[in-house]
């Protein structure tokens, strides 16, 4: 028997260059209320997503009510949230935050299509908090695991959504992988300048910068 | 050895003390129903088994499995399986059912499971605090926890032991997600063992009644691939959030509203990272112990990504 209490849906993790690609929706069902689900590119559904980023800008851009927009960075790209009256928590927040902050925001994806015909894929957020370098230090580190088992998991057998992602989309899913293992390798090179003042953590900070990227770790350094 | 061999020994195993019956006669019949027949091996086991119990004339629920697997209770996860189990009475509850002669709670160092005993299976009455052996009990599952059945066939023996009992602890990790409804500055019940929420002042079992403030945060944690419900109560919310029950009240008392308390705990602890340990209780994971896991190791997580 499987569990039959209604089930929270989870909170995807993907980077923004990613979740800004996701612009096909879906539902697995044709009742009414069904959940809407965006399509990730690297195979996997999403109903609802967790991110933490920088907010780099806020800005109303309601006309009658307050319709406040956020732009929030991650190492790949610029998430877009808004929230209005019928988020008014979410949208006090913004409000109030003062650009540049870290927050970590949980919303659903959400698309609109405009004038020109392409597709905009946007977060309207449930939760906005500002939390610390640390907390975005570990989001990125998850999310590009998460990215990377999504992508290693891409051509398996059986796998629907990667299969639908191929019908949907013109995408390489290899593409997502090298933004999140990049995305993780600045974490190091930042977490290695930190310390660079630190006597001999700033050797390995050194020898790090030496190691080229994707190349046979083993190898002989470049010049 | 073929599955219908397999399937046969073990029929013939659990008639052993009852039937003189032989596997290969067993796997004739498995055999004449699966091949010949095409009926699915399910339910080729559930006849053939039917007519052995007719054979010995007994009912379904005194067949014990031949040998049932000793098990610790936190390591029963699947429905109808025939177990024994070294554990003690915990708590004794109230039956809801005249059908019911005792329900409560059993426990072993691993942990503790709900178990119930029928009137209609005529057992010895359990006593709490005693430590026994149970032979023959059967699992239960309903949404998703699990319980295990007494019946006519399991046998009690009292074991003059102490047994530590545990606490089923389960460990998560993820962000908080959520914080959900009934969560901050909340009234309880006072009714003597009754703690439960009161909604708009009210108790579901004893109406309006004067509530008495609690603190708790029921939340959610999300890893990216599950989510768990954990609770605190107001000891753990008092360290994860840092406001006390006075302050609370005073926060409450001063917007006149108590949905405040929630919110401005949201705002301390949404989005955050947290590993937390607790018993099990349902879906929900009672929070004892909550750790913030601080600064990712990001070499590690480097060289995992890269070996994935």
């Amino acid at each position: 028997m499987s569990q039959s209490a209604p089930t929270r849906e989870v909170a995807r993790r993907v980077f923004a260059s990613e979740f800004n690609d996701a612009g096909y929706t879906f539902t697995e069902s044709d009742d009414e209320r069904a959940p809407v689900y965006a399509l990730l590119p690297t195979g996997e559904s999403a109903n609802r997503v967790f991110f933490v980023g920088t907010l780099t800008e806020k800005e109303d851009v309601g006309e009658d009510a307050e319709y406040w927009r956020g732009r929030i960075v991650d190492p790949t790209g610029t998430f877009f949230v808004y929230a209005g009256q019928y988020q008014p928590e979410a949208a006090s927040k913004l409000r109030d935050l003062e650009a540049p902050a870290y927050v970590a925001v949980v919303g659903k994806p959400r698309t609109y299509e405009t004038d020109d015909g392409t597709v905009r894929v946007s977060v309207r957020p449930e939760s906005i908090t500002e939390v610390d370098a640390d907390t975005r230090d570990r989001w990125v580190a998850e999310t590009s695991r998460r990215t990377i088992e999504r992508v290693a998991a891409f051509d398996d057998d059986g796998n629907e959504y990667a299969r639908m992602a191929r019908e949907e989309y013109d995408f390489d899913s290899q593409t997502y992988k090298a933004a999140a293992l990049s995305a993780l390798e600045d974490l190091d090179e930042s977490a290695g300048d930190e310390l660079a003042g630190d006597g001999p953590a700033g050797g390995d900070a050194a020898s790090d910068d030496t190691a080229p990227d994707g190349t046979d770790p083993a190898g002989t350094p470049e010049p | 050895m073929s599955e219908l061999r397999q399937e046969a020994e073990a029929i013939a195993e659990q008639f052993s003390d009852h039937l003189n019956v032989d596997a290969d006669e067993v796997e004739e019949r498995l055999e004449n129903l699966v091949n010949e027949y095409r009926v699915p091996l399910d339910e080729a086991r559930r006849s053939v088994t039917n007519s052995y119990l007719d054979d010995a004339g007994m009912e379904r629920d005194e067949l014990g499995r031949g040998g049932s697997e000793s098990a610790l209770v936190d390591e029963i996860d699947e429905d109808e399986q025939w177990v024994d189990l070294r554990v003690k009475l915990v708590d004794l509850w109230e039956p809801r059912s005249d059908s019911i002669s005792q329900v409560g709670l059993l426990g072993d160092e691993s942990g503790t499971i709900k178990f119930v005993a029928f009137e209609t299976s005529d057992l010895p009455e359990l006593t709490e605090g005693q430590a026994y052996e149970l032979s023959n009990v059967v699992t239960d599952e309903y949404e998703g926890s699990y319980s295990v059945k007494l019946n006519r066939t399991t046998g009690i023996t009292e074991i003059d032991e102490e047994i530590e009992v545990g606490d089923n602890a389960d460990t998560v990790e993820g962000a908080l997600v959520d914080i959900q409804s009934g969560s901050g500055l909340i009234k309880r019940c006072p009714e003597d063992d009754c703690t439960r929420v009161l909604q708009n002042g009210r108790c579901s079992e004893h109406g309006q009644v004067e509530g008495e403030f609690d603190l708790r945060i029921k939340g959610v944690l999300d890893d990216g691939e599950t989510v768990t419900e954990v609770i605190f109560d107001r000891e753990a919310t008092e360290k994860l959030t840092g406001m006390g029950l006075e302050e609370a009240k005073d926060m409450a008392m001063d917007a006149l509203d108590t949905t405040v308390v929630a919110e401005e705990m949201g705002d301390d602890v949404l989005g955050r990272y947290y590993r937390v340990t607790g018993p099990t209780f349902g879906r929900y994971v009672l929070v004892d112990e909550m750790e913030e896991p601080g600064k990712v190791d990001v070499e590690a997580a480097l060289i995992e990504a890269r070996s994935i």
